[in-house]
């Protein structure tokens, strides 16, 4: 019985989440749970708090007050909006990857160091323990050949993949993507959405914040769309994306030429 | 016409390279203690904690906006009073021009701080980093590259700056250079000689400065 409710405990928490930047009210009222294993896009105009609520998951930004847990660690904000010592927001950290629109890779670190950072410096992993992990995700995302490199030596789908790496090193339950996708030349989308679409079916808990519709599609089990700090709507990815129920959702879609379609199934 | 004559300066070669010896000696503790100060300040001036960023603030301030002159004197004839310790005249050149030196040194130290960018800041975070780890092993590294050719400059004055402690009759190159004056009645030439120590010893340092500004405009 406790394994059985263990396993069907949502990954990931959101309740009643609120967070305001002064006069802004960012997220208003946020509820989200993400499935173990489960991948979630969150999709909406920009401004509508998408990259508020992905922060407020692994508290880059503290949250005004609602609940946030990822697997075994849960903050309660109440209305406080204060923010857990450095030591528990760390940790809680740890937990948690996250994946950023403009990579910030650390530049004055080769690509197999910034991969290594984590583990040497978070998790106080031995060397001889780190390099090999390191580079068993570099293979991962394609770029073992270039361990050596610094990262203004890479396009931007390697650096993006680098940081992909650089995140898996911490072991961390869940993925975070904000954006992962939207600095790329368009030549270079495919090649990173390759590696999330692997992690997705090995079993990562991802949420994915993206304006390509037809990955959100393909890869997501749930969409939610946000607009102005609410979830507007939010079901299974291809009801939402294909069938919206909302005039809103409706409306947010058609901006995209539904790219959608060419995906088979 | 005011006969030049040099020959009588290197009879007090070895005085004057005493004192140059003291210059460069000061001028080492002074920069080494200056940058402490200044990491220290600057840190605090970034700190969270409101009265730690004001006292560092009241520092940076109060050592930047008086005279060095005037804070020698101070540290030599007014501490001791108040505070009933006795200060040696070297010491209280090293403390005046530490604390002088470290409140340029700190604004210069969190000018590089601020200005690496935010989303560094925050992938340290994200990787579960402490604040500390994040300031040693991903912001400071890179500021400090861009700190280098400032810190530099700062130095070079202090090195000149250090001339001001022959006024507490310690023995640098400028106080051993005025004795020497004194003894030969040569002003002149001392003078002359001693600009051009100071300059033979700071002009390849500018050169340095000028290499890693140029490399550090094309690398960034
Ligand atoms: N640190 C901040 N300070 C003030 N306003 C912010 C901050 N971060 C985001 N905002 C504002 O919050 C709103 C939501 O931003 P964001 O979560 O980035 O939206 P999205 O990712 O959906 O584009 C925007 O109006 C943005 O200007
Ligand atoms: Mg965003």
């Amino acid at each position: 019985m406790a394994i059985e409710s263990t396993m069907t405990e949502p990954k990931i928490e959101v309740a009643a989440l609120r967070k305001r930047f002064g006069d802004l009210e960012v997220l208003k009222d946020i509820n989200l749970t993400v499935e173990a294993g489960g991948v979630v896009a969150l999709i909406g105009p920009s401004g509508s708090g998408k990259s508020t609520l992905l922060r407020c998951m692994n508290l880059l930004v503290a949250p005004d007050g609602g609940r946030v847990r990822v697997g075994a660690d849960s903050f309660d904000f109440g209305n406080s909006g204060q923010l857990p010592p450095a030591k528990t927001l760390a940790r809680f950290r740890a937990n948690t990857g996250m994946v950023f629109q403009h990579f910030n890779l650390f530049p004055h670190m080769s690509v197999l160091a910034n991969v290594m950072e984590g583990p040497l410096t978070v998790r106080r992993m031995p060397k001889a323990q780190a390099e090999p992990l390191a580079r068993s995700l570099l293979v991962k995302v394609g770029l073992a050949d270039k361990a050596d490199a610094y990262p203004n030596k890479l396009s931007g789908g390697q650096k993006q993949r680098v940081a992909i790496a650089r995140a898996l090193a911490m072991e961390p339950e869940v993925m975070l993507f904000d954006e992962a996708t939207s600095a790329l030349d368009p030549e270079l989308v495919g090649e990173v959405l390759q590696v999330m679409r692997a992690l997705a079916a090995e079993g990562m808990t991802m949420v994915i914040v993206t304006h390509e519709i037809a990955f959100a599609r393909e890869v997501a089990d749930r969409v939610v769309f946000m607009r102005d700090g609410v979830v507007v709507e939010e079901g299974p990815a291809r009801a939402v994306i294909d069938t919206p129920r909302e005039e809103a959702t409706r409306a947010f879609l058609s901006h995209f030429h539904r790219r959608g379609e060419a995906v088979p199934g | 016409m005011y006969q030049w004559d040099f020959g009588l300066v290197w009879t007090y070669r070895w005085l004057l390279l005493d004192g140059f010896a003291v210059t460069v000696g000061f001028t080492v503790a002074i920069v080494v203690l200056g940058l402490v100060a200044g990491l220290l300040a600057a840190l605090g001036k970034l700190s969270p904690l409101r009265p730690v960023a004001w006292l560092a603030s009241a520092y940076i301030e109060v050592f930047r906006c008086t005279p060095l002159l005037v804070q020698l004197v101070w540290f030599y004839y007014a501490l001791p009073i108040l505070s009933g310790i006795e200060m040696s005249a070297i010491s209280a050149g090293i403390l005046a021009l530490s604390l002088y030196g470290g409140s340029f040194y700190a604004e210069i130290i969190r000018g590089g701080i601020v200005s690496i960018d935010k989303g560094q800041t925050e992938a340290g975070e994200a990787l579960g980093m402490l604040p500390s780890q994040v300031m040693r092993r991903v912001v400071l590294p890179q500021a400090l590259k861009r700190m280098v050719p400032p810190l530099m400059n700062q130095s070079i004055i202090q090195f000149k700056n250090t001339s001001l402690v022959s006024v507490l009759a310690v023995p640098d190159l400028l106080y051993q250079g005025q004795v020497a004056a004194h003894d030969s009645y040569r002003p002149l030439e001392l003078y002359t000689v001693i600009a051009i120590i100071y300059f033979l010893a700071l002009f390849p340092l500018t050169l340095l400065v000028k290499r890693g500004e140029t490399r550090l405009a094309v690398t960034d």
